[in-house]
């Protein structure tokens, strides 16, 4: 199949991490990457691997629309609110890195299907990413009843946007818990740790589920890792599952999984696992789409999707 | 005659206390506790779940009730005093404070790693929007040398923090090294400085009288020397040492004795003091919540809870990493395995 041309929106450190990403991509082509700011490294280095380059932002890139069909937005949640409706007017699908959520949250292997045919999709949060396949690799096996992370990521990759707003990673991520993830109830727990070197991203898993085989969730927990490594190559378990039953819980079981992040180093750090699997997560919906624009099937989903 | 220097005190064994008892105050307890030391003229009287609000998880135990009942009962009691709560962003968020501000808190002190002021910004922000008096935490303040905690401190202050706090979570620190801090936040803001002591070296009423001489003018207590680790510093023993040092507080020696005596130290599980894994915590500068999950880690996994905490150490963990805990007790279990197999 012909490769699905791609846009990307912001030539910041996501975007450009993306831009690198993408040029492995087996199914899409960055052909275009817009910024703001005329000398930026982001739009050099875009100009050397060949793209097309505008500093002029969304009417820079809504000026070259015959050269693309998806953008990934890697701006601000602010900006993106901006440019959602023009993109829209444009007849383009965006991946939405930033924590704008104009359109729904998606997560790769969970819940990714159910919006394909989506002009608009958000990936949620890091910790999120990083965390709901394996909460609803327990909700595959058990009924589960609570679901809790805790994000640990290297404060020297937490942004400006994110510093500021840190609310919005705690909220966006307990919702993608219970509405993604499938838990009644869900808390997470972000924590900047400045130690030098940079530690890994690690998330820690925590679930509550009603009695099941310990060793069902085991292998559905190693088969979603085993998934998630498919496009996230550096995701991983640091420690074996610890599976308890709960103390005064009936026989309820308390389940904990140690992850660890660690990017890929395309153009940011390796440390950032945390906006590697942004990245990464964001290429695996973009090719999903790709998939059924190529295949013809887009407005099919299109029309499922606002049955 | 000098007028005498007066020196604010915030109790708070109703929320760094709560670690002791593994954050299973109920209510009742919540009120009579907090009704003795507004009887006994503590100025400040925080409530909160030990981590802060929203700190009941699996991650750091979950309290027994909801914290709403526990502001409730506390605020129904207060009456000359002030209500505060402890909210650490990135755990807890603006809905809590909102929560907290609703049922009549009054002061909302917003702690962050040291290093990591800048993510403390909008909830100081909706504290004082709320008309609280905010009150900057920086923890771990070992962790940074004095010139990248007057930063910090300052960073606070900017975001419209009313006191910027020196908080000693792994009572690590000595009074040479807590004098450099408080002198450097000194130097830098012009609001006021307070200091939040633990005990685990034995230095919580030292290093709480050498924050004072460097011009610290909010001191953190526990009664009973409640408190994560070996406990804080003792409310009642500072208010006696003060009063003898020619000091001014707002505290009733004896009633605040008696709050300690009659209405704290019946509901402890054990007396807080210095054990070994909490001596180590000042020793090698960690974190005093992650004792207990420490202490039960050990005796899940058949380790030395200081190889945990050593080990966590040398990890750079900070507060909050309490998830932590149990890898690294695994790990060590493992490891022991191994060797005894060799």
């Amino acid at each position: 199949m012909e490769k699905v041309r791609v846009a990307i929106l912001g030539s910041g450190n996501i975007g450009t991490d993306l831009m690198y990403k993408l040029k492995r991509s087996q199914i899409l082509v960055p052909t275009v990457m817009v910024g703001i700011v005329p000398e930026s490294e982001g739009l050099a280095l875009a100009r050397k691997e060949g793209l097309t380059t505008t500093h002029e932002g969304i009417h820079g890139l809504l000026a070259k629309g015959q050269l693309f069909d998806i953008v990934f937005e890697a701006t601000t949640a602010k900006a993106h609110r901006e440019h959602a409706p023009l993109l829209r007017e444009a007849g383009k699908v965006v991946v939405d890195l930033t924590p704008a959520a104009v359109g729904p949250y998606v997560v790769p292997l969970v819940n990714l299907n159910e919006h394909l045919g989506e002009p608009n999709v958000n990936m949620v949060s890091c910790g999120g990413q990083a965390t709901i396949p394996m909460v609803h690799s327990l909700r595959q096996v058990a009924p589960l009843e609570y679901a809790e992370i805790v994000a640990t990521i290297a404060s020297k990759s937490a942004g400006p946007g994110t510093r500021q707003n840190i609310d919005e990673f705690t909220d966006t991520t307990a919702r993608g818990l219970e509405k993604i993830g499938g838990a009644p109830r869900g808390k997470a727990i972000i924590i900047l740790n400045p130690a030098e070197p940079p530690i890994l991203m690690r998330n820690t898993v925590f679930g509550l589920v009603e009695d099941c085989d310990p060793e069902k969730l085991r292998r559905s927990i190693d088969e979603m890792v085993k998934r998630v490594q498919q496009y996230v190559a550096g995701y991983r378990l640091r420690a074996k599952p610890l599976i308890e039953d709960l103390v005064d819980g009936g026989h309820k079981k308390k389940v904990t999984l140690y992850i660890e992040v660690e990017g890929v180093g395309d153009y940011l750090p390796k440390y950032a696992g945390n906006l590697d699997i942004m990245t990464s997560a964001a290429v695996k919906v973009g090719e999903e789409i790709a998939k059924h624009l190529a295949a013809g099937t887009w407005e099919k989903k299109r029309a499922e999707a606002h049955s | 005659m000098s007028e005498k220097t007066f020196i604010h005190i915030v109790d708070s064994t109703l929320r760094d206390g709560s670690h002791a008892l593994s954050h299973q105050f109920v209510a009742e307890q919540v009120a009579r506790i907090a009704k003795g030391l507004d009887d006994a003229g503590v100025e400040v009287i925080e409530v909160s779940h030990g981590d802060g609000l929203g700190g009941s998880t699996i991650n750091y135990g979950f309290s027994k009730q909801p914290e709403v009942e526990w502001l409730k009962a506390a605020s129904s009691v207060i009456k000359k005093g002030k209500l505060a709560i402890l909210l650490l962003p990135g755990i807890g968020t603006k809905e809590d404070l909102k929560m907290a501000g609703d049922v009549g808190a009054k002061v909302a002190r917003i702690a962050t790693h040291v290093t990591e002021a800048d993510i403390s910004e909008q909830h100081i922000g909706l504290a004082k929007k709320m008309g609280m008096k905010a009150v900057g935490f920086l923890m771990m303040s070992h962790m940074a040398p004095p010139e990248k905690l007057a930063e910090q401190g300052k960073l606070m202050e900017s975001y419209g923090a009313d006191v910027v706090y020196v908080v000693d979570s792994a009572g690590a620190l000595l009074p040479t090294t807590v004098r450099e801090r408080i002198r450097a936040l000194r130097n830098a803001v012009k609001v006021d400085v307070g200091f939040h002591g633990h005990n685990n070296l034995s230095m919580a009423v030292a290093n709480s009288l050498a924050a004072i001489e460097e011009g610290a003018r909010w001191i953190d207590g526990c009664t009973c020397g409640m408190g994560a680790g070996s406990g804080n510093t003792a409310t009642e023993v500072l208010a006696a040492v003060l009063d003898k040092m020619g000091y001014a507080t707002s505290i009733d020696l004896w009633k605040i004795m008696d709050v300690a005596e009659d209405l704290v130290k019946p509901i402890m599980l054990k007396p807080v003091r210095i054990g070994k894994a909490s001596l180590t915590m000042g020793y090698a500068g960690i974190y005093s919540s992650f004792l207990l999950h420490a202490e039960k880690a050990a005796q899940q996994f058949g380790v030395d809870s200081r190889d945990i905490l050593m080990e966590i150490g040398r990890r750079k963990a900070v507060g909050g990493q309490e998830d932590m805990i149990v890898e690294v007790a695994m790990a060590l279990a493992e490891k022991k395995k191994e060797s005894a197999r060799a």
